[in-house]
């Protein structure tokens, strides 16, 4: 019992070096660097580089973010899904926190696609947003993963959080296909033609390659970031478990005599 | 096989029992859903101004929306239901399969949405004067919408409940993942009642889809889903 | 439909090509510079040999 109440405050052990005390590790910190090196890289590109495309002008330099963001987005939600039926077949924590930290990173990506699509389509449109099949199937798909974040957010207990927030994940994804289709023809009732008007297929060159390079540029950054969030979920499961059992530990003092051991 | 099916049946015919018997005695949704959504279809003639024509083309999604929200209050009180007096641990003891109390809920909610749906179609008939052209078309997808509606809510309806502030999260997950439903439905309820031409039944048949995918993903992840919830 | 939309004239494309990356830039900093901070934070409070992921 002396263990546990000892354990909370480390300063009386001796002192863990300075590197454990963050969530990086060899591998996340060469991840990092690819990451940082090639979004750098990938500015150099996309603002000096490359010049301004035919058909869209200045505004394709958006592009090098906007459908990186998207397809990334989309990567993360199949996660999410991969990773709540992985639970629900195998209880497995892992499962479940890479659901969660895929999940978050989604709703980032998909929040970054949109902004990122709204001022393009300032500049291609003159309007903030139009009720196009692309803009509005990722705002759907943007609210149904917040959703997703509200139920784990609204969940305190570990194993009924998981449960119910892989059923969300499941369903969400299920989802993403019938959303598509729905809203597609919808928007082409609506719109003469399809005016989110993607990059001309004759896209090549350097444009082309930038294009290539800012999925490699973002890609590295998803996965450092998904890295580290997973390791945050995990240290707040064990932070979590561990005030559970300095919690019992006090009431279980409370309640007995001094001299009692409790195992 | 055959054994399994109609033991499932059988579940879920007595959980759909349950649920109306206990609406005919509540009366929850003659009494507060439909008076609700009555004040619905007047607060958006006082949105709409009804002189400009645009209540009138606007009556399919308006329909829609108006089911939506009622169907979000239908849910909410089934599984509401559930969390009291201990309800849910006596389904779970009660041995019947999970898939059977999954079909009875979304058969209650189908049968209380259906009536629901009927005096809203009586309702916009008078007060917004339209006019049926194809009811044979707005009865299959009213039934298709239907379906998935109570499919999805079935589903969400268990998840949102014994959360934190659970009456504000089954709207947020509700809403979005109802859009497509309301799409479908809006578009193949404009074809029939007039508004626009077109064909109305490829609409139809993606909401036949809809609803078949919901249904076998409630039927997927309800054994889970029971036991934490 | 494309000469309509090429005649929507935008004095300079320049503000929301930046406008896009900076919020680009800004929230996926601002996300890591949380997540790591949180990280660090969590680190202190959980022991040792709880801290093997995995």
């Amino acid at each position: 019992m002396t263990d546990l109440l000892a354990r909370r405050d480390l300063s009386t052990g001796p002192e863990p070096p300075e590197a454990a005390l963050t969530t990086g590790s060899t591998g996340s910190r060469i991840l990092g660097v690819c990451a940082l090196v090639s979004l750098a890289i990938l500015v150099l590109l996309a603002f000096v580089v490359t010049g301004q495309d035919v058909n869209l002008g200045e505004s394709i330099r958006i592009m090098y973010v906007h459908v990186p963001t998207v397809s990334l987005a989309y990567l993360c939600m199949i996660l999410n899904a991969v990773g709540a039926v992985w639970y629900l077949w195998k209880r497995s924590e892992f499962a479940d926190l890479l659901s969660h930290a895929a999940g978050e990173l989604g709703v980032v990506l998909l929040g970054i696609t949109l902004i990122s699509g709204s001022l393009w389509g300032r500049i291609t449109w003159g309007a903030y947003w139009v009720w196009d099949a692309r803009l509005t199937t990722t705002a759907l798909l943007f609210l149904m993963y917040v959703g997703y974040l509200a139920v784990r957010a609204a969940t305190p207990e570990p194993r009924s959080r998981a449960v119910r927030s892989a059923v969300v994940g499941i369903a969400a994804a299920c989802l993403i296909p019938i959303v598509h289709e729905s809203v597609q023809w919808w928007a082409s009732l609506h719109q003469s033609e399809t005016l989110f008007g993607t990059l001309s297929p004759k896209i090549k060159g350097t444009q082309l390659f930038t294009l290539m390079f800012s999925f490699v540029a973002f890609g590295f950054t998803t996965a450092w970031l998904l890295m580290h969030r997973f390791r945050v979920a995990w240290l707040a499961e064990r932070a979590a478990e561990s005030e559970l059992e300095v919690a019992i530990a006090e009431r279980r003092a409370e309640a007995t005599e001094p001299a009692e051991v409790v195992s | 096989m055959m054994a399994d099916a109609r033991a499932v049946a059988g579940d879920a015919l007595l959980i759909a029992g349950k649920d109306l018997r206990l609406e005919a005695r509540t009366r929850v949704a003659t009494n507060h859903v439909l008076p609700f959504v009555g004040a619905v279809v007047m607060i958006f003639a006082f949105a709409l101004d009804p002189d400009t024509g645009v209540l009138r083309r606007a009556t399919a999604g308006l329909f829609w929306v108006t089911v939506l929200f009622a169907a979000v209050l239908l849910i909410q009180r089934s599984f509401a239901v559930e969390q009291a007096d201990g309800v849910s641990d006596s389904l779970r003891l009660s041995g019947l399969r999970p898939a059977g109390i999954f079909l009875g809920k979304v058969l209650s909610l189908i049968a209380e949405l259906v009536g629901i749906e009927i005096v809203l179609i009586g309702a916009v008939i008078v007060l917004y004067g339209v006019h049926l052209k194809g009811a044979l078309l707005l009865l299959v997808t009213t039934l298709a919408a239907t379906v998935a509606i109570a499919a999805v809510g079935s589903v969400y309806g268990p998840l949102a409940t014994g959360l934190r502030a659970s009456e504000t999260a089954l709207p947020l997950l509700l809403l979005p993942v109802l859009a497509p439903v309301l799409l479908a439905a809006t578009r193949a309820f404009e074809i029939a009642l007039g508004d626009t031409a077109g064909g109305g039944w490829p609409w139809a048949g993606m909401l036949g889809i809809v609803a078949a995918v919901y249904l076998t993903l409630g039927l997927a992840v309800w054994g889970p889903l029971l036991e934490e919830t | 439909m494309i000469a309509l939309l090429a005649a929507i004239k935008v004095t300079s494309q320049w503000p929301f090509i930046l406008g896009a990356w900076g919020v680009t830039v800004l929230i996926i900093g601002g996300y890591a510079f949380s997540v790591v901070r949180r990280g660090k934070r969590l680190s202190r409070q959980v022991p040792p040999e709880q801290r093997r992921w995995m």
